[in-house]
């Protein structure tokens, strides 16, 4: 996977607290930058689609690997 | 931001049905929605300072038994006394081995994303619940309170 400027370990978490604190680091990230989130709650695949949907923000990634999931979220501007 | 609006009316003091509202608040707030709740009757205990919320196994065979209890015990068994302080107990470690929020964070967590929290004045009268003993970042207001907010939302829910 590509490169990133911030990283959220959400693994462990179950919902909607990946989301939440996904949102927590973007708020804190300028536009452009990449936040690279690993997660182990299997309906965050589906979720973090919707969110990146819905708010802009741009989903340049998603894959699994051995029960977890990784993403690539970009803020958007 | 999506600058949408969600109102949801929350009715219900169980740790379990605690959950919809706050969880639905906290994540329509994540993607942007402007979020009024509202706590009416029982769900009044939600913004309690201190939450003791239980859940009960009586009257809802919905809810999953552990050790195959609801194999041999009879309904009735769900009365004797006891019960639904050891449930709650079960569900509360279970909600914290799965990774799941409680109901104090995620709260918390509606309040930091700027959530409206409105307690029902009339069940507080109703019910003579003391305002020192609710959280302070709520406001008070009565049906057409929120009517107010409703009427401008794009999503209304009854929970």
């Amino acid at each position: 996977m590509s490169d990133f400027n911030q990283e959220l370990d959400a693994r462990g978490l179950n919902c909607p607290l990946p989301i939440l604190r996904a949102k927590k680091k973007l708020n804190a990230m300028t536009a452009g930058e990449v936040l690279k989130i690993i997660a182990t709650d299997p309906g965050s695949v589906k979720d973090f689609e919707a969110f990146a949907t819905q708010t802009g923000n741009e989903l340049m990634g998603s894959s699994e690997n051995d029960g977890e999931f990784q993403f690539l979220l970009k803020k958007g501007g | 931001m999506s600058g949408k609006n969600l109102t949801i009316i929350a009715t219900k003091g169980t740790l379990d049905w605690a959950y919809p509202p706050f969880i639905l608040s906290s994540t329509a707030a994540a993607l942007g929605y402007n979020v009024s709740m509202f706590f009416t009757f029982y769900g009044l205990q939600l913004l309690k300072k201190d939450l003791s919320l239980s859940v009960s196994p009586l009257g809802n065979p919905g809810m999953p038994m552990p050790l195959g209890m609801d194999k041999w015990f009879p309904v009735l068994g769900t009365t004797i006394p006891g019960m639904q302080a050891m449930m709650t107990g079960m569900m509360k470690s279970t909600i914290k081995s799965k990774g799941v929020a409680s109901v104090a964070e995620l709260r918390s967590l509606c309040l930091e994303a700027d959530v409206k929290m409105i307690g029902c004045q009339m069940t507080i009268d109703l019910f003579d619940i003391k305002h020192e003993d609710l959280i302070e970042e709520i406001d008070l207001g009565g049906a057409a309170t929120y009517f107010e907010h409703a009427g401008e939302s794009d999503i209304n829910l009854f929970i």
